[in-house]
């Protein structure tokens, strides 16, 4: 059974995001990457980028299969883990610490919204 | 996660609980209900993948199906349907082939197994298993005394594929495995039951494909893995099987081959009989040979980062040129690599051209294939 860090908010589309006063780092839930497999590149925006809650900042592909990466917040790309491009299977030994970006909130109010671990958990069991 | 969704009920394989109590994905594929990877430690495409190119794998592909040919005339009616020579296969052979359209193109493709003198087996795929009885069934018409019966509910069909495939087998069966050629065949009897083992395969490794009764697939199917335990191997899903004859180049019918691509454009001129009597797509064949493809089949790498996939579109400067057929990032050889259809004129190793992944121009650079090929 997966165990879902109660100090992550997370979304309906797998992302989850360590709030930290107006930034945000989000990467994808466990859940998420056992339902991709194997995950072997990770396509990520550009510091500076400018995202929409919803909005898709990347793509991750397994070796099968190609799923968008949805922003749980509106904000600004101010962090990329580029690490993921050499190590893409990171997302699958520990997808809770593999952060892909860091937004900087421009609506945190926003947040409230998400869902927390305990919600999260009953959406995927 | 896209989640295919079909009206018709899923059709399973006698293995099916079996995938199910041992941890497998299911995903619709071609109508069955198939184990796509296994879960837990040791599953996984890529690890499923390694371990058949460093060890071991064992496949339930019963989804297959399986036409016989039998009558005083079976050579001839083969002969007509196949475009592959069928003379030239001795009984306990068996070859690779096409199932042509008068075009030229592909209403499948098959192995032909020469059972007997007069008595053939097809093993074809399994969503044109309808398709291609009801063409056969019409085509060797002409060709006198032969019937075509679908077998496919007869068998189960395993796979077991790696370097360890021989040790792994041999202490379950009388049929001495070492001394077998590859695509030759016998019957016999593996953990006691009726078996017609084959040295082919669909991953470009060394192994065998086994014909068991369904009732007995499980047991057969338990007796390897036991046997493989020490030497490590794993139960493989269809996920695996495709980068694995990727890699190995092995067109994939559906994606690299299809009733609008020809044998020529397929680079498959070796399992066109040009010598034999007529057959079914033999003209158009021999009149495209003569004016020349003007597309052709490619194998390619990336240069720029990121994954060609099926369906993505090639391009040669600002013109849309042709289209991916197969694409994935391998996990033995760990590059992103693929097939498409290109101008005649961009075929040779070391021709650049663009792939459009989604939105995106990507550079491919044309390389021989097989991608990858075992060492001997």
């Amino acid at each position: 059974m997966a165990s879902y860090p109660a100090s992550l908010k997370y979304t309906k589309d797998h992302e989850w995001i360590e709030l930290s006063g107006d930034r945000g780092k989000v990467g994808i839930t466990d859940y998420a990457q056992q339902q991709l497999g194997d995950v072997v590149y990770v396509e990520l925006p550009e510091v500076g980028a400018k995202l929409k809650q919803g909005q898709s900042f990347g793509t991750i592909e397994s070796v099968k299969a190609v799923s968008e990466l949805y922003s749980p917040v509106t904000g600004e790309v101010v962090d990329v883990n580029s690490s993921l491009k050499d190590k893409p299977e990171t997302v699958n030994k520990d997808p809770h610490a593999s952060w892909m970006i860091v937004v900087r909130l421009s609506n945190p109010g926003e947040a409230g919204a998400l869902l927390d671990a305990t919600q999260y958990q009953d959406l995927v069991k | 996660m896209e989640q295919a969704t079909t009206e018709a009920p899923l059709k399973k394989t006698p293995l099916n609980a079996r995938h199910r109590t041992s941890g497998a994905r299911m995903v619709p594929f071609a109508g069955w209900d198939m184990p796509v990877e296994y879960t837990g430690p040791a599953g996984g495409v890529v690890q499923e993948h390694m371990a058949v190119r460093t060890r071991a794998g064992l496949f339930d592909v019963s989804h297959m199906g399986e036409i016989e040919i039998a009558g005083n005339d079976a050579l001839a009616a083969v002969q007509r349907i196949s475009s592959n020579d069928a003379s030239k296969l001795q009984v306990g052979q068996a070859q690779y082939s096409g199932l042509l359209t008068p075009k030229g193109t592909f209403v499948d493709d098959l192995l032909v197994y020469r059972l007997a003198p007069s008595h053939f087996l097809l093993v074809v795929n399994a969503g044109n298993i309808p398709t291609d009885y009801a063409w056969i069934a019409e085509q060797i018409k002409p060709a006198g005394d032969a019937v075509a019966v679908d077998v496919s509910s007869r068998y189960a069909l395993l796979a077991l594929q790696g370097p360890a495939a021989v040790e792994i087998l041999q202490p379950l069966t009388g049929v001495e495995l070492a001394p077998m050629k590859y695509y030759w065949f016998a019957h016999g009897e593996v953990a006691s039951v009726r078996a017609t083992i084959s040295r082919t395969g669909y991953t470009g490794e060394d192994g065998f494909e086994i014909f068991v009764p369904p009732q007995s697939a499980d047991r057969v199917w338990q007796a390897i893995l036991d046997s493989g335990r020490n030497a490590g191997v794993v139960p493989c899903g269809l996920g695996a099987r495709d980068t694995l004859r990727l890699e190995a180049a092995m067109r994939l019918y559906g994606n690299d081959i299809d009733d609008t691509t020809t044998a020529l454009e397929a680079d498959l001129n070796w399992i066109v009989g040009w010598k034999k009597d007529d057959f079914v797509g033999a003209p158009a064949l021999r009149e495209q040979k003569a004016a020349g493809v003007s597309r052709r089949i490619v194998g390619f790498e990336m240069v720029d980062r990121g994954i060609a996939r099926h369906g993505h579109d090639v391009y040669v400067g600002d013109t849309k040129a042709g289209v991916v057929t197969s694409g994935t990032q391998t996990p033995f050889l760990k590059k992103a690599i693929g097939m498409a259809y290109v101008p005649v004129e961009h075929t040779a190793p070391g021709a650049e051209f663009d792939v459009d992944i989604r939105g995106r121009r990507t550079r491919a650079r044309v390389v021989p294939m097989p991608f990858y090929k075992r060492q001997k």
